[in-house]
């Protein structure tokens, strides 16, 4: 009963709100919409409304998916300063990431269906009701680990904000075990999520075991990347974390996340460099794929320009992040987190994805792109997970800052 | 893939509703209005969307079967095949459509032997094998790809999927079809997540289309590139289906499932060749029981220079390629 009064009042609050507030959620919820009409025709005319064919069988969606898992799980960079360390600074922070984890999640969720051929039959997925090959496919497991990380991720931020609005304080026996629970959970989502592509013997620049901590490495950039700038974004439009709140995060804290996104990049740079090196001083059956990627491959070779470019972007953040007059300094420090993201999502999204189709397993190259209504569907996922994050912060921050509670039992 | 996407038919504007009051009582009056509003809020729902919400079109209803193929009791079985038969008489306007079931016989594995040596590249092969197996025409699907191959070069990446001759074989390159090499060790099988794909006993691996979420997982980890995807509803030459059906094999497919070479399920199990086997010209293509010493096919394994594609990968083809 209780957990029924926060869950209506949770909906009261995220439907409520500003002028300002109501717009930006229409603005979002307009590009969601053209998005499901597009979806329909899709669902209409299958999948042959997009770029995709038996060569290339998996792009944008797929693409999308891997990059948010990788977002997803980046949320744990700030968990274990916080909780692991003591960094105090981080705790505020650590609501937000849970938020944006929970919104990545259900953004990957939402990519994979749109990716099914048969959308109506992913409960043959689910045990018990269907057949799931488990542990064979690391697709079972994927659906395991990525249905247990957005329970996690619900529940803990969830749990604070029930107890919250009931004048309650949170059992740290139950808020604790869960916290400690996401840290190994969060690499194990894209642990799986990088098995899935390394461990198929046809695809010979997936078949290495880089996948999982290259992964892993990008994801922790990225991430964080992303806090820095949503921290920011928060902080202005909304009291949460502004200076002199109970919640408030310091530009400092920024700087020290933005250690950790350096640290990270360096290490990702480091294995982009050893899988090139590999590849093309041993000129292997991998080479093929990498070079369509980085100097096209007979003729073909529309992601030559985005590859350099996102490498270019990269270097640059990492340059802007090492230098301590830069990297403390909010302008470009954003400029350096928005390049970093821009430069992952395209190393990692169709840069990683799309030049294991290409060549084919028996050598023919046919290229792909993105068909009108693949990238709005794409898009409008995008503005989808902005709405639902949206509502989740606005939820945390009323019942946090502005200190909406039960009505009678604040009486006591 | 020849023709451009279907563009959605444009929505059926909702035709207006006028809204004309009744002059009399003001109750009645209220009472209509609401009811119009709401017929026009339901007109508006029904005439709008319909093109792409009427869901007979988005799914079709032979493909709505809550149970996998190999979970169904024989009367479901009975049952199922009965439907889909009475279905396709009627859709394909034949009444010779049967849709057959026979499962594996003890003590047979199939193999399949393909001389490189002789294949001349006519592709008579894939026409018996579209034309047996009901395979699309629009758009077009094809489980056996023929490779022209560089001479000296056993380098897939050289090979011209797409060659036209006046006359094959060209001199300058020979020839090797490729097709689902019914690995013993299947990636295909490994990575499906719903158990939709699997191997039989006679080492045939199947698919059931009605199990299949349309993932592209084992077209993804195919290293022969052998199956295809339905990426929207096929379509088959009118009047040119083939009436001899399998459950497992070349009954009609759906949107949005994969499908692959069963080795002509519906043909070997029955005691036949392979439609390409059959259509074979120079006698390239070699089919049998690989647990039967005394077939043809363990003769020429035994006897000739045989070979298996990408070996190294563990897969273990039992699809040979072979030249005297």
């Amino acid at each position: 009963m209780k957990v029924l009064t926060f869950l209506a009042a949770s909906i009261r609050i995220a439907l409520t709100g500003s002028r300002r507030y109501y717009a930006w959620l229409l603005a979002l919820l307009s590009i969601t919409a053209v998005g499901f009409y597009y979806y329909l025709y899709q669902l209409r005319y299958g999948l042959f409304v997009t770029g995709l064919r038996d060569q290339v069988v998996w792009g944008s969606y797929i693409a999308n998916f891997t990059f948010l898992v990788g977002v997803a799980a980046a949320a744990v960079m700030i968990v274990i300063p916080a909780y692991l360390y003591g960094y105090k600074d981080f705790k505020p922070v650590t609501l937000l990431g849970e938020m944006l984890a929970s919104s990545a999640l259900i953004m990957c969720i939402i990519y994979v269906m749109c990716d099914m051929g048969r959308p109506d039959r992913a409960w043959h997925l689910l045990p018990f009701i269907g057949r799931p090959n488990f542990p064979s496919s690391l697709l079972t497991w994927d659906v395991l680990v990525l249905c247990g990380y957005l329970f996690i991720n619900m529940f803990i931020p969830g749990y604070m904000l029930y107890s919250r609005y009931h004048h309650r304080e949170p059992n740290k026996k139950i808020l604790l075990p869960f916290t400690y629970l996401s840290i190994p959970w969060a690499v194990s989502i894209h642990t799986v999520t990088a098995f899935i592509y390394c461990g198929m013997v046809s695809r010979p620049i997936w078949n290495t075991a880089l996948m999982a901590p290259r992964f892993l490495a990008t994801a922790f950039a990225a991430g964080p990347a992303l806090i820095i700038i949503v921290v920011q974004i928060v902080r202005r439009y909304t009291p949460y974390g502004s200076p002199g709140d109970k919640f408030e995060i310091p530009d400092a804290t920024l700087f020290r996340i933005a250690n950790i996104v350096l640290v990270a990049m360096l290490i990702s740079l480091f294995f982009t460099a050893c899988e090139i090196f590999t590849v093309f001083y041993s000129a292997s059956s991998h080479q093929a794929p990498l070079e369509y990627l980085y100097f096209g491959l007979h003729g073909h070779g529309i992601l030559r320009p985005y590859i350099w470019l996102a490498l270019m972007a990269m270097v640059i953040a990492t340059i802007l992040l090492m230098v301590p007059r830069t990297r403390k300094n909010l302008v470009t420090l954003n400029a350096a987190c928005i390049l970093l993201f821009a430069g992952i999502w395209t190393e990692k999204g169709m840069g990683l994805i799309l030049p294991a189709f290409i060549p084919s397993p028996l050598g023919e190259v046919a290229e792909y792109w993105p068909s009108n209504p693949e990238v709005v569907i794409s898009i409008s996922i995008w503005a989808l997970g902005a709405l639902i994050f949206t509502m989740l912060a606005k939820i945390a921050i009323q019942i946090e800052v502005g200190g909406t509670t039960h009505p009678e039992e604040g009486h006591h | 893939m020849s023709a451009p996407p279907p563009r959605p038919r444009a929505a059926t504007a909702p035709q207006p509703i006028e809204l004309r009051p009744p002059a009399e009582r003001v109750s009645r009056r209220d009472f209509l209005r609401r009811t119009t509003q709401g017929a026009t809020a339901l007109a508006a729902i029904t005439l709008l969307p319909r093109d792409l919400l009427h869901v007979p079109q988005i799914f079709s209803r032979e493909d709505f079967e809550l149970r996998h193929f190999v979970e169904m009791s024989p009367e479901e079985v009975t049952e199922r095949v009965a439907y889909l038969e009475k279905l396709y008489r009627e859709r394909f306007h034949n009444d010779q459509i049967t849709i057959a079931t026979i499962p594996a016989q003890d003590g047979v594995l199939w193999g399949y032997a393909l001389n490189i040596g002789k294949c001349v590249g006519c592709r008579r092969c894939v026409k018996a094998c579209v034309g047996e197996n009901n395979q699309s025409r629009d758009p077009q699907i094809e489980w056996i790809r023929v490779l022209e191959m560089e001479k000296g070069s056993m380098d897939l990446e050289k090979s011209n999927h797409y060659y036209e001759h006046e006359r094959v074989p060209d001199p300058d390159h020979y020839y090797m079809p490729v097709q689902c090499q019914q690995c013993e060790n299947p990636p295909c099988v490994k990575v499906c997540p719903t158990q939709a794909t699997w191997q039989e006993k006679d080492g045939i691996v199947v698919v059931d289309y009605n199990w299949c979420i349309g993932c592209r997982f084992c077209l993804a980890a195919c290293p022969y590139w052998a199956r295809r995807f339905n990426w929207t509803s096929p379509t088959y030459h009118e009047g040119g289906i083939n009436p001899d059906m399998h459950y497992l094999g070349n009954r009609p497919r759906f949107k949005g499932t994969m499908e692959k070479c069963t080795f002509c399920i519906q043909r070997s199990r029955a005691g036949r060749y392979t439609a390409c086997v059959e259509a074979c010209p120079v006698g390239a293509r070699k089919f049998g029981n690989l647990l039967d010493p005394e077939s043809e096919i363990r003769k020429l394994i035994a006897t000739k220079r045989v070979f298996r594609l990408k070996e190294e990968l563990g897969t273990h083809p039992k699809f040979f390629y072979f030249f005297d």
